[in-house]
């Protein structure tokens, strides 16, 4: 293992990190409930009344995000090599994938971690172990 | 009130993911690729995110109602199952094709990027399908738990 060090950002990462776990915060002691989008957004396909709203308000706060971020800082640049195929294969996968796993990257990562939930250490591990052969084989056996 | 502090979690969130630099595909694939040129940056996200949340879940833990006097609805499952483990297999190959999870594609889409709002719409997709094949089911799962 080479470690990219000029790729590597520590303390915006951590800075980032840290507003990502206030969130959560913030979600679960004033609202009581969990920051896990996959299912803040998969549960919006089959609403149940009085449970949209709350729903709705957060996937609208974090598509502004980028405007209210652009009034103080530039933003960065992204860069989205997959193409359209593999977007929406992708795509695909990722959506049946969180809801049959129950959770993603915010729900089991972030919240579930902290919740100490054996549930999410295992769904964790398999998600970035899967992430890690997909990302070799792609990368490395295929070179795409 | 809780639609308000909603959206503002949203908010948190969503700017959380942009100075962390994980909205960026790229930045999640340089993490993913343990046998290129490794970024570590996105296990220090991590870990300052559930830094914060340890100690935040800790307090809720014996809560039975909100700050803004919600009902408790953190989840309660605590068993593995195949259903956990096929699904996050699923979620972690479209993850590292991608480099996109759904909150930093969210993020994304909000920066105006057409390739991000196009993989949104092929999650949610994919969100319709587990909803008609399963949607029955968890729907009985939400209204007893």
């Amino acid at each position: 293992m080479v470690i990219d060090w000029n790729a590597f950002t520590p303390w915006p990462a951590l800075a980032g990190g840290l507003l990502i776990g206030i969130a959560a915060a913030m979600l679960a002691v004033l609202n009581g409930r969990v920051a896990g989008i996959s299912g803040i957004l998969g549960a919006l396909l089959r609403p149940v009344k009085g449970d949209v709203a709350w729903r709705v308000a957060f996937v609208i706060g974090m598509v502004v995000a980028p405007f209210v971020y652009g009034l103080f800082a530039a933003l960065p640049k992204l860069q989205i090599d997959a193409p359209f195929a593999e977007l929406v294969l992708a795509g695909l996968l990722v959506g049946i994938g969180t809801r049959y796993g129950s959770g993603c990257t915010s729900g089991h990562g972030v919240c579930g971690l902290s919740r100490l939930s054996p549930r999410s250490f295992v769904a964790t591990a398999v998600f970035m172990g899967a992430g890690f052969v997909t990302v070799f084989v792609t990368r490395h056996l295929f070179g795409l | 009130m809780l639609v308000l502090s909603s959206l503002l979690a949203g908010l948190v969130f969503g700017l959380g993911l942009i100075v962390s630099g994980m909205a960026d595909p790229a930045k999640v694939i340089g993490f993913l690729d343990l046998a290129g040129r490794w970024d570590p940056s996105l296990a220090l996200v991590m870990g300052g995110a559930v830094g914060v949340g340890l100690v935040a879940f800790a307090v809720t833990r014996h809560r039975t109602v909100s700050l803004l006097g919600a009902p408790m609805k953190l989840p309660a499952a605590r068993h593995v199952d195949r259903r956990l483990v096929l699904g996050s297999t699923l979620f972690g190959m479209g993850w590292g094709m991608a480099g996109f999870c759904p909150g930093p594609a969210l993020v994304a889409m909000g920066m105006g990027e057409v390739k991000a709002a196009i993989f949104v719409a092929a999650m949610l997709a994919g969100m319709g399908v587990f909803e008609l094949l399963e949607g029955r089911t968890t729907e009985a799962v939400r209204r007893h738990s």
